[in-house]
């Protein structure tokens, strides 16, 4: 059965209509990557799911319950967690504050400060310094090990790879697999393609807000997901 | 030795104010509202203290014990009843429905005490001087206001910087969408911070009212003072506070001093000071004030 | 493809009913001296007054954006300025009417030099910190009568009669030029560029706008306004006080008339400010009642019905007397479209 299910989400931003009918889906303990081209609409997915956007309730489905619409606050509480685009670190906290802030709900969990120390140790060389004076790469892991702590059944990954140097996108996506090969499900976003796809059961490309395509990542040829990404 | 007798008392007075600044950058730090009604709400004390101690017969000081947590629960609920639903809307909203809660403040006041002056006798206590030696001596109940501010401020220091509330406070006050990500109820803790603004506020109201007497005017001055030692101490930084109210208070007593009416019109013009040759406060590295 | 023909409209049929109706008002109003007595003129006088002190704080707030509690700064000083040029300069008091809101206006250039260091909720205080120095200045200023105040003396010499006409008469000139100053200014090419302010500071400096120059234009006019319409209050009151010429509630009234009557439009001030004196009428020997309700229903309109009651009326029926912004029409004429192969730029 699947964890999560999306229905039929058409999203807005004032008048603007971001999402047209889009549905995927993601069973428990599954990775699922939703490709495409910028403004393609993934972000916006990522956000209905984890209550940011006003929706219909029946349009996010999370453990057979309604939750569309959020607040995004309790999702949190059921385990919808959310490592945003841009990382988002809180400046006015250190690196160990955010960690902590991550786990303010107190979801019960495999997750805790040391294991995340002990999976980013970079992070636990610079606890002390504030979030914001690490680099794009290290502040990713932050965001990640932020992401951890809130002990998530599914977490949702945003353009993990946005300002980043290869070799360092390709050591995240290292840290990801380490950790849905625990049992996370996990929904990630991301325009870079290659990495995402060596790491996904289920791919769904978007474009112009409506899905274009989807399967697994096996069955899909080149071919196929540039036509789906570019449109041709 | 008169002078450094000034000097002390404008020192006490500065507890007294940062008392009223806290509550107001408070809530400036962490919603970005200036509640106008701020002063209004401590006279609210003041006079809730006068009722506390008319029917109970209790001392002002053990009077806080009920007057505090009411108004920390006004404060929660004027916040997530009527506050709350001005989020998002611009920076006009809160500043109009505070000023026309201030309006409101006072104008109850007025029809439920009359334009009487009152006064809060905490038998004996503010009449009572402690000797510092050398001919020097401070009223008991001053130096109570300066230790009880000092004590709060670092109170409130350990909640925002060692509690799980405290992260909570300066994670939303820094990027409120991401903090909901996190968890984090914002309305919820909005209210909270309200009802620390109004607890500290009610102390600093029944402080000032045991220190001399108030109206139901008296509400706008406050708020003025604690906006001049917040500006004067410079945003974001709660010592910053401290010294911005010592700085006023010794100003105003110091002015008094030389001549009568001039005090709190020095303090003003000390304020003015502040602002124009360094506009970050004194406390501050150089942010500007928005 | 060929664009559709629109044209950009400005006046709109409720507009020219309005402007046909306010002009018959109008000479209802300049004729009440003939058939009218007294105390309604002196009502009106102040009817007046608040309308101006609101389309002055309306334009501030509600288009400059520039939310200032220490409006009440420039009605006192306006009242002071008349009483000094009036009794100490000899200057005819009707003529010192206009004096005095220049006065009020040079005393906008320091205050707005200290207060546009602030923005937002700070910015509104800083107005009121700085109202509050300008009364304290006064009170302990011996000329200037001190706390008691001063009366005005230079209108002794005129006949009741006279004076009363001659004050009405010239508040109604106060109020079309003030109506008719924020309309032209708001219609003009400034106006537009307030408003870009107002709904992006940082957008409109983008396009070139003068976002310091413009609000600075704006407050120093408005400190004008209000100066003129403090003396003009004074003149009908003929004695001021420093607690009662820089009293808040100068502001308390004006932020509640445009509240409740509609921020942001120019119709909804006068809607206000005629509420206003409806519930002074009815609820004034309720005391301090009548002031709980005005801020609780100012509160509860902020919440509600943020637009104002004009707002909800405007929105609800489309409706524009003064119209201030511009609205893409369809052209029911079509111009001809330029032809393919004509050279010059399209």
């Amino acid at each position: 059965m699947s964890l999560l299910r999306v229905r039929s989400l058409s999203a807005f931003y004032g008048s603007f209509q971001a999402l047209f009918d889009v549905s995927l889906e993601a069973d428990e303990g599954e990775t699922v990557a939703v490709i495409g081209a910028n403004g393609a609409g993934k972000s916006t997915v990522l956000r209905a799911i984890a209550g940011a956007l006003p929706v219909t309730p029946a349009a996010v489905e999370f453990d057979g319950r309604r939750v569309g619409g959020g607040p995004a606050h309790e999702l949190v509480a059921r385990g919808i967690v959310m490592v945003p685009e841009g990382r988002r670190i809180f400046p006015s906290l250190s690196v160990e504050e955010n960690l902590r802030v991550g786990a303010y709900r107190g979801r019960p969990g495999p997750w805790s400060l040391a294991r995340v120390y002990d999976l980013f140790p970079v992070l636990a060389a610079r606890r002390g310094q504030p979030g914001t004076n690490l680099s794009g790469g290290e502040q990713q892991m932050l965001a990640i090990g932020r992401g951890l702590m809130a002990n998530p059944r599914v977490l949702l990954v945003d353009e993990i790879s946005l300002g980043l140097a290869p070799l360092v996108v390709r050591a995240l996506y290292q840290v990801l697999r380490a950790v849905t090969r625990e049992g996370t499900t996990a929904i990630l976003v991301d325009q870079d393609v290659s990495e995402i796809m060596q790491l996904a059961q289920r791919v769904y490309c978007l474009r112009k807000g409506a899905v274009s395509l989807e399967g697994r990542p096996a069955d899909l040829t080149r071919h196929r997901i540039a036509a789906a990404y570019f449109g041709v | 030795m008169a002078w450094v007798d000034t000097v002390l008392q404008g020192l006490m007075l500065g507890g007294l104010y940062a008392l009223f600044a806290t509550g107001l950058s408070l809530i400036f730090g962490v919603m970005r509202v200036v509640n106008l009604a701020h002063g209004d709400l401590s006279i609210l004390a003041a006079f809730v203290a006068v009722v506390v101690v008319e029917t109970l017969g209790l001392n002002p000081l053990l009077a806080l014990l009920l007057v505090v947590p009411l108004m920390a629960a006004l404060g929660f609920v004027l916040q997530v009843v009527i506050l709350n639903r001005l989020l998002g809307r611009g920076i006009l909203p809160p500043i109009l429905v505070t000023f026309g809660f201030s309006i409101i403040i006072q104008n109850a006041l007025l029809e439920t005490f009359s334009a009487d002056s009152r006064r809060l006798n905490p038998g004996g206590i503010e009449t009572a001087s402690l000797s510092l030696g050398s001919g020097l001596a401070v009223g008991w109940f001053p130096f109570i206001t300066l230790a009880a501010a000092v004590l709060i401020l670092v109170g409130l220091q350990l909640v925002i910087s060692r509690t799980s509330v405290g992260r909570a406070f300066r994670a939303t006050s820094d990027d409120h969408e991401t903090a909901e990500l996190m968890g984090i109820d914002n309305r919820r803790l909005y209210g909270l911070a309200m009802a620390l603004s109004l607890g500290i506020v009610a102390v600093a109201g029944v402080f000032l009212g045991i220190r001399t007497t108030f109206a139901f005017s008296s509400g706008p001055d406050r708020l003025l003072f604690a906006f001049e030692a917040v500006i004067i101490g410079g945003l974001g930084s709660l010592w910053g506070t401290l010294v911005g109210g010592a700085v006023l208070g010794i100003a105003q007593t110091v002015g008094a001093k030389l001549s009568p009416g001039w005090g709190i019109l020095t303090g003003h013009l000390v304020f003015l000071a502040v602002l124009l040759l360094r506009p970050q406060g004194l406390f501050t590295r150089g942010r500007r004030i928005s | 493809m060929e664009p559709a023909a629109v044209r950009i409209e400005r006046t709109t049929r409720a507009s020219r009913i309005g402007a046909v109706g306010g002009a018959l008002v109008l000479i209802v109003l300049l004729s009440l001296p003939a058939w009218g007595d007294p105390s309604t003129m002196r009502l009106l006088v102040e009817f007046i007054a608040l309308l101006v002190l609101a389309q002055m704080w309306n334009l501030l707030a509600g288009y400059a954006g520039l939310v200032s509690i220490g409006q009440q700064a420039y009605v006192g000083l306006g009242g002071y300025a008349l009483v000094v040029v009036a009794d100490d300069l000899g200057v005819n008091p009707f003529v010192a009417v206009p004096l005095a809101g220049v006065v009020a206006a040079a005393f906008a250039l320091p205050t707005a030099a200290i207060v546009f260091r602030f923005h937002g909720g700070y910015f509104a205080v800083g107005t009121w910190a700085i109202a509050e120095v300008y009364r304290l200045l006064v009170a302990n200023t011996g000329a200037l009568g001190r706390g008691s105040g001063r009366t005005l003396k230079a209108v002794f010499p005129l006949a009741r009669e006279t004076r009363e006409v001659t004050t009405y008469l010239l508040a109604l000139a106060i109020g079309v030029a003030a109506l008719a100053a924020v309309y032209v200014f708001l219609r003009s090419r400034h106006g537009l560029g307030l408003m870009a302010i107002r709904d992006s500071e940082h957008g409109s400096e983008t396009l070139g706008v003068d976002v310091f120059r413009t609000k600075l234009v704006v407050y120093v006019g408005v400190a004008f306004g209000t100066g003129v319409t403090g003396a003009l209050i004074y003149l009908n009151l003929l004695r001021i006080s420093p607690d009662a010429g820089f009293s808040i509630n100068w502001t308390a009234y004006t932020i509640f008339i445009v509240v409740i009557g509609g921020l942001g439009s120019l119709e909804g001030p006068l809607i206000g400010t005629a509420l206003f004196f409806l519930v002074r009428e009815y609820l004034s020997d309720y005391g301090a009642w009548y002031m709980i309700l005005l801020g609780a229903l100012a509160v509860g309109v902020m919440l509600a019905y943020p637009q104002g009651l004009w707002g909800m009326v405007a929105e609800r029926w489309d409706l524009r007397f003064f119209p201030v912004g511009r609205r893409v029409e369809r052209d029911p004429s079509p111009r001809p479209s330029p032809r393919r192969g004509e050279g010059g730029t399209p």
